[in-house]
């Protein structure tokens, strides 16, 4: 009696442990999804195109985030960068410069812009080089509405350019690398594998050999620019593309090229390209 | 006034008698804290949003005092509990004498 009794507590234990085993692995299964204003679902995760030979899967920057961090994506009100986008689009249709003419007096509404932030950068064939976004926005201020431009990485500047890159949320990254954009291609891939600085690191070191590790307190991501710009915890404003290229350098304690110069153009053609397909995510929401 | 300075509230549109509900409430306002210095060295005067409040049909629903230390736009969210109709009024009083109003109406089925 005794012993079959203790048999059968050993076969309920051998079950429970199964049973629990089988709850850890589903739970570990569960990858959270990004679905913002509970409607609009953006892909996280991608296959990679065949021209990228160190990734088997691309994975946006927001997976690699905590669940408090990720929360803020969710909804646009919770979303702080949305207030920049915001105050982007009071600029979009204020009439500014010596032409007294604003963004919508030749673009309409900004929903025109929808699909242009997926294809940025791009080689533009009348300037005979590759422009990123921000470069086709002091193009239309400079030529079109007789002003200075702006700053490349100004508040004005990364403001518009989520403002336009927030058209094309939801849509995937399709930067073309070929024809006259591949030797920028070629370029942003061998510095992308460079080792530069002090402590000789190079783009892949930390975000195609280690991401998901953690380098001191910082968890490393694949550096997908797709949700760019992005509101960052640390600074609290937003950051654009080239802004945040220059930290990186610097964190591999090198002299950082400049925001908006040739290098960084080449290095944002190479990087966006490994993400083609994630969602654009404009402004995302990162630490 | 401040530059850049917009609330902005989310308040449900519709609730039943006596629900609570959640209100979020966001400025984008500088914070300026008082401690930092422009390019000539001058102190740059502490502009920063010292109170805010939430009134329900007059009733008092909140009431916060901002002190130094909390970062640029200040976010709040409460929840409420709504016994009839009527609208939400957010104020914002920035250390510059300016206000900030905002005002939200909701339905009670």
């Amino acid at each position: 009696m005794k012993i079959s009794n203790l048999h059968r507590l050993v076969q309920m234990a051998a079950t429970a442990s199964v049973a629990m085993g089988l709850a850890v692995s589903a739970h570990a299964q569960e990858e959270p999804k990004l679905i913002i204003n509970g409607e609009q679902e953006m892909i996280t995760h991608a296959i990679p195109p065949a021209y990228i030979d160190g990734l088997s899967e691309s994975i946006s920057g927001w997976v690699f985030r905590t669940k408090e961090t990720q929360a803020l994506e969710l909804d646009d009100f919770d979303n702080p960068g949305m207030i920049f986008v915001d105050q982007a689009q009071e600029l979009w249709d204020k009439e500014m410069g010596p032409e007294n003419k604003s963004c919508a007096s030749c673009h309409g509404d900004v929903s025109s812009m929808k699909g242009v932030r997926t294809v940025m950068p791009k080689f533009n064939e009348k300037a005979g080089e590759l422009w990123t976004l921000e470069d086709y926005i002091n193009d239309s201020l400079t030529t079109h509405m007789g002003m200075e431009p702006w700053g490349y990485t100004s508040t004005e500047m990364t403001a518009m350019a989520a403002l336009i890159g927030n058209q094309s949320r939801g849509m995937p990254m399709n930067v073309a690398i070929d024809g006259p954009a591949a030797p920028y291609w070629a370029k942003g891939k061998e510095m992308y594998y460079t080792r530069t600085g002090v402590l000789e690191l190079s783009c892949a070191s930390c975000h195609e050999d280690n991401y998901g590790n953690y380098i001191r307190a910082d968890h490393l991501s694949q550096g997908q620019i797709n949700g760019m710009p992005s509101y960052r915890m640390k600074n609290a404003k937003l950051n654009g593309i080239h802004a945040r290229f220059k930290g990186c350098v610097k964190d591999t304690k090198a002299e950082t090229y400049k925001p908006g110069g040739p290098e960084f153009h080449a290095l944002e053609l190479y990087v966006a390209s490994r993400g083609n397909g994630l969602s654009v995510e404009s402004p995302s929401v990162r630490n | 006034m401040a530059k850049g300075v917009k609330p902005r509230v989310k308040v449900p549109k519709k609730a039943t008698a006596g629900e609570v509900i959640t209100i979020k409430t966001l400025i984008s306002h500088k914070m300026e804290s008082g401690q930092r210095k422009d390019k000539d060295g001058n102190i740059i005067p502490r502009s920063i949003i010292n109170t805010f409040t939430c009134d329900f049909n007059g009733q008092n629903v909140i009431s916060v005092e901002l002190h130094g230390a909390v970062s640029t736009n200040p976010y709040f969210q409460f929840e409420a509990k709504v016994p009839e109709s009527g609208e939400f009024v957010f104020t914002w009083l920035d250390d510059d004498g300016s206000t900030y109003t905002d005002k939200k109406s909701i339905t009670v089925a």
